[in-house]
């Protein structure tokens, strides 16, 4: 890369060519000041506010050398007007004045210009005290106006573009940052400008009003407080804020975030989370979040929080005191020995599901990893090497995304992806029916939901001279020219990610998958290499947490149980999700095993257990997640606990040396560092070592404050990214026959984002986005069986089951394959993988 | 000789003289002493004239007590409920008096003039709790033709952010 050497305000500053003075500038800590640009997203000049002199040395046409003063200097030539520097690149030689009396007048003039019509509301506006109009006014500004006070615009003030985002017309300083993320960065140009001139505004176009998931993004780095969140409206004053560091739980990404907390006199006293933002990790989110993380923390100061142990009593719940409820549950366990069966959610840290797996193990019990994705232990052989980034990843990467509406299942990384592929990398989109992601992809497969595996094995298939028997149902896909074109594409590619979500697989579809990719990896050299390797979209935070520490899912959870003399389930709520625990898995029976629950909320769980024991939520509490790019990450207490509670580790830890284990229950450092001394891939990690920080670029939430997002500076930790375990190997995945039944439907599982989790429906400012539990039928079946859209249907499986009474919204889509019913997890409707249904229309049996 | 009585009468004319000039002391507290214009006592939370509540809950004064005896927390004013002009009221306003140290910045920092340090000196506690004051004690009664807080109002009439100031030059 070819170097420049300028000098800005005497300093002198060498950078790569094509960087644009504002962040030549910054590099050596000069603040050029600006409004409409922002380092992540193109420069457009808009504000003016950046005006700086620029000289540029003279050069002599004849000879092509530049002239030299008589003293030998160069001889400079300035421009005769004020230049933008976020639109000017750097060139040699080049002296930049942004100090200078010239480029000061400029920018008091642009000032005050500014503050024409911008109202005097900074003592209620949620952005006064971090805003940078007003920063930079007290630092350019002119100090009086001469304009006429009565002269000011006065336009609408509160203009709810969506429910999440109100829109104050009069702050507005037209500088188009909202606007242009939304085109830009995340490609939802649900807003826009209307009208011009003085006239000008934002509005909305999209029906429900900002209708994307990105909407909470525009009021970090909207540079006024124009655009501010329904969340934190007049919450709290931005100095009186406490910020703590942590890791949003909502998606296997785990981006970093901060939540800013203050205590609250209408909650007693106690501190109270007054809101999320994001915080800067180039490796994980970069400054991004989406609405889920940002507004979906709410569970966590629910007041349907358990706060004591519960214990079983004449078969009524009781509460009863810690020592009395763990000692209980020790004896039990104990008697159980090694039919102790232990359940874990995703949702738990990894010192939880270390402790938890220590407990269990010592018993010689069973860890059952609750959830229906498979491959994790390929993920640690084969995953993301340390160092690896989406955002390095360029013209060189291929990227292919299966089985998985990545938008739905992990927004940032459906972003990260997404902006790889218009830096050049091929995007090859296996799915199928159409995603957002789509609209990306340099190569699209669509292979039938059912043959996951079976769509990558003939990638590998049109690939090697030796070509293995492939089922049927993608047989002819060998032959597609748009798959062959595909496998070429990412074979040839010098570095190949594969990240596979869960779109319509079970766990045995999910496992396979995960193996078809480690193969497809290993034939084409892809793996061991930064920016190479196999990532899964889990349905949990932690999910590859659990699989790091050997906890692993079981197909048919519910027939497994009936073994079980003591039941451990931390985390999960499989009596909510799904009646067949209460039939196979003999939950609510009379031969239903000891059962232990540990969790937040009295789920359906819960209330058949023998002991509830509540916990800390995680912002509560320190711990770690491991991220599905298997990056470890730390977060920390941003409240405190809550009198008499426990984190899970701790109680754990606390049957465990009742049992006369030795473990730690106090502290979660300490935890981890037994973890990391018994897990292999762990080696070496401690508290401190996740708790390390390099320097970030671009520089980013610094006092300056004019980038936005006061709570971007990252001085928690970036975390670290495990090393691979050891070598994957190739083997033939055990390939499922899902073919298309004869008779009925085939019923997949997709995930929403916005589903019915226990941890999302307590947020109620997003339950406008929550729909109603509905599937989703391909329109001509749903013609032929009379269903309209919106109509009220159950589902029957062919197999038998106790569905019966879950009801749900009929939606009708044409891009749904024929005889395929989408069923969104988590709404009520136990889709565990593909399965056979018949629908049903009001009282009759259609299909 | 002399001398002596001299010094006596002296004395005795002064003990005469303050005998006919009014008393300094006065019967505290059955009669008070005005105080100063400039005096800063205890505060009050002003109203406009209709009722409404000038506090629009920024949380300014906290910020300026160097003391730290000032609590606001705030909240969004409806048409159905509205306590002050604006969008945003004090939903919580607590001083503590025991932290004051009656310096008046509060007042200075105040944008709309809702804070006002007033004549009252008379503060005594018998315990920590009861030195904070909260807002339905600092509030200053409704005038005669106001309303109390809140009101129900017909909507359109208050869409300002703020109440809309004076020139701030003038």
């Amino acid at each position: 890369m070819k170097m420049v050497n300028l000098t800005i305000d005497g300093k002198t500053v060498t950078v790569p060519e094509g960087t644009l003075i504002v962040n030549a500038a910054k590099k050596v800590g000069i603040d050029i000041p600006v409004f409409c640009y922002h380092p992540k997203m193109e420069p457009v000049g808009m504000c003016r506010m950046c005006l700086v002199e620029i000289g540029r040395p003279v050069i002599d046409r004849t000879t092509g050398q530049v002239v030299r003063e008589d003293d030998g200097s160069p001889k400079m030539q300035f421009g005769p007007k004020l230049e933008t520097a976020c639109t000017t690149p750097v060139s040699e030689g080049m002296v930049v004045l942004g100090t200078s009396e010239k480029a000061k007048a400029g920018r008091q003039d642009i000032i005050e210009f500014l503050l024409t019509s911008h109202p005097l509301d900074c003592p209620i506006c949620d952005k006064g005290g971090e805003c940078p109009l007003q920063n930079l006014t007290m630092e350019f500004g002119p100090g009086e106006s001469r304009y006429l006070y009565d002269e000011k615009m006065h336009l609408a003030k509160h203009v709810p573009l969506g429910e999440l985002i109100y829109l104050d017309r009069e702050r507005c300083i037209q500088c188009g940052r909202c606007v242009r993320f939304q085109d830009q960065v995340v490609d939802d140009p649900v807003i826009g400008f209307f009208q011009r001139g003085r006239s000008l505004e934002i509005v909305t176009y999209s029906e429900p009003g900002f209708d994307s998931v990105f909407s909470g993004n525009t009021t970090d780095i909207c540079p006024v407080g124009a655009l501010t969140t329904t969340d934190f409206r007049f919450k709290a004053r931005p100095w009186e804020l406490r910020s703590a560091a942590s890791i949003c739980t909502q998606c296997p990404v785990g981006c970093n975030i901060a939540f800013n907390t203050r205590r609250e006199a209408v909650s007693g006293g106690k501190w109270v989370i007054k809101r999320v933002m994001p915080r800067q990790n180039e490796w994980v989110n970069e400054i991004w979040m989406c609405d889920k993380g940002r507004f979906g923390y709410h569970y966590s100061k629910s007041a349907e929080r358990l706060t004591q142990p519960l214990v079983r009593r004449q078969g009524e719940l009781a509460p009863a005191t810690w020592e009395e409820a763990l000692s209980f549950v020790a004896e039990r366990f104990q008697q159980a020995g090694d039919g102790l069966f232990s359940i874990a959610g995703g949702r738990l840290s990894n010192e939880d599901l270390y402790n938890q797996g220590k407990l269990t193990d010592s018993l010689g019990g069973k860890k059952v990893l609750y959830g229906t994705m498979g491959g994790g232990d390929l993920t640690a052989q084969s995953g993301l090497v340390p160092g690896s980034n989406f955002s390095d990843m360029g013209k060189e990467t291929a990227i292919l995304v299966v089985a998985s509406d990545l938008h739905e299942e992990a927004p940032i990384w459906w972003l990260r992806v997404k902006q790889a592929a218009e830096r050049g990398a091929q995007l090859i989109v296996a799915n199928p029916r159409p995603t957002r992601l789509d609209a990306y992809a340099t190569h699209l497969v669509r292979y039938p939901y059912g043959s996951e595996a079976g769509a990558l094995l003939a990638m590998v298939n049109t690939l090697s001279a030796k070509r293995p028997d492939l089922p049927e149902a993608v047989a002819n896909l060998v032959r597609s020219p748009e798959l062959k074109a595909a496998a070429k594409a990412f074979a040839e590619a010098e570095n190949a990610v594969i990240l596979y979500g869960s779109e319509g697989t079970g766990l045995e579809t999910s496992t396979a998958l995960a193996q078809s990719c480690q193969n497809l990896l290993l034939a084409t050299g892809h793996i061991g290499r930064i920016n190479n390797g196999l990532v899964a979209v889990w349905q949990r935070v932690n999910d590859q947490g659990a699989w790091e520490l050997g906890w692993r899912p079981v197909a048919n959870l519910p027939e497994a149980m009936q073994a079980a003399r003591a039941l451990y389930v931390a985390a999960a709520d499989p009596a909510g999700d799904d009646p067949a625990y209460l039939a196979e898995g003999r939950l609510g029976s009379q031969e239903q095993a000891f059962l232990v629950v540990q969790d937040l909320f009295l789920t359906a769980t819960a209330r058949l257990a023998d002991v509830v024991l509540p916990v800390q939520a995680w912002t509560e509490r320190e711990g770690s997640y491991t991220s599905g790019e298997r990056r470890v990450q730390r977060f920390y207490p941003v409240v405190p606990e809550l009198a008499d509670s426990y984190a899970d580790f701790s109680v754990a830890g606390q049957i465990g040396k009742r049992l006369g284990l030795d473990m730690e229950i106090r502290l979660a450092g300490r935890t981890f560092a037994r973890l990391a001394s018994e897990t292999p891939a762990f080696t070496g990690l401690s508290y401190a070592r996740l708790a390390e920080v390099v320097e970030q670029w671009p520089i980013v939430g610094r006092g300056d404050l004019y980038y936005g997002g006061t709570t971007y500076e990252n001085s928690q930790g970036i975390g670290v990214q495990l090393p691979l375990t050891s070598a994957g190997g190739l083997s033939w995945p055990k390939l499922v026959e899902v073919g298309m039944p004869k008779i009925g439907l085939l019923a997949v599982p997709i995930t929403r984002l916005y589903d019915h989790g226990s941890t999302l429906l307590p947020s109620s400012m997003l339950h406008q986005r929550i729909p109603e539990p509905y599937v989703v039928l391909n329109d001509q079946d749903a013609e032929r069986l009379k269903i309209s859209e919106g109509a009220a249907i159950q589902l029957i499986p062919a197999e038998g089951g106790s569905w019966l009474g879950v009801r749900a919204i009929a939606r009708l889509r044409s891009d749904v394959p024929e005889r395929i019913v989408l069923v969104p997890r988590s709404f009520g409707l136990p889709v565990a993988g593909p399965t056979v249904v018949s629908v049903r229309l009001a009282e009759r049996v259609l299909a | 000789m002399a001398g002596i009585i001299g010094e006596i009468l002296r004395g005795l004319s002064t003990t005469l003289h303050m005998a006919a000039t009014k008393p300094v002391t006065i019967q505290y507290p059955e009669v008070k002493r005005p105080v100063r214009p400039r005096f800063k006592g205890r505060h009050h939370l002003m109203r406009y004239d209709n009722g409404m509540e000038k506090c629009i809950g920024c949380s300014l004064c906290s910020a300026a007590c160097p003391a730290d005896a000032i609590f606001v927390e705030a909240a969004e004013n409806t048409d159905e409920e509205r306590y002050s002009p604006g969008e945003r009221y004090a939903r919580v306003y607590e001083i503590n008096m025991l932290r004051c140290i009656f310096c008046g910045y509060c007042e200075d920092a105040c944008p709309t003039e809702a804070i006002v340090l007033g004549d009252n000196y008379e503060l005594s506690f018998t315990d920590r709790r009861s030195s904070i004051y909260a807002k339905e004690m600092l509030l200053v009664p409704v005038d005669e033709g106001g309303k109390p807080t809140p009101q129900k109002v017909e909507p359109g009439i208050y869409t300002r952010s703020i109440p809309v100031m004076q020139d701030p030059k003038d």
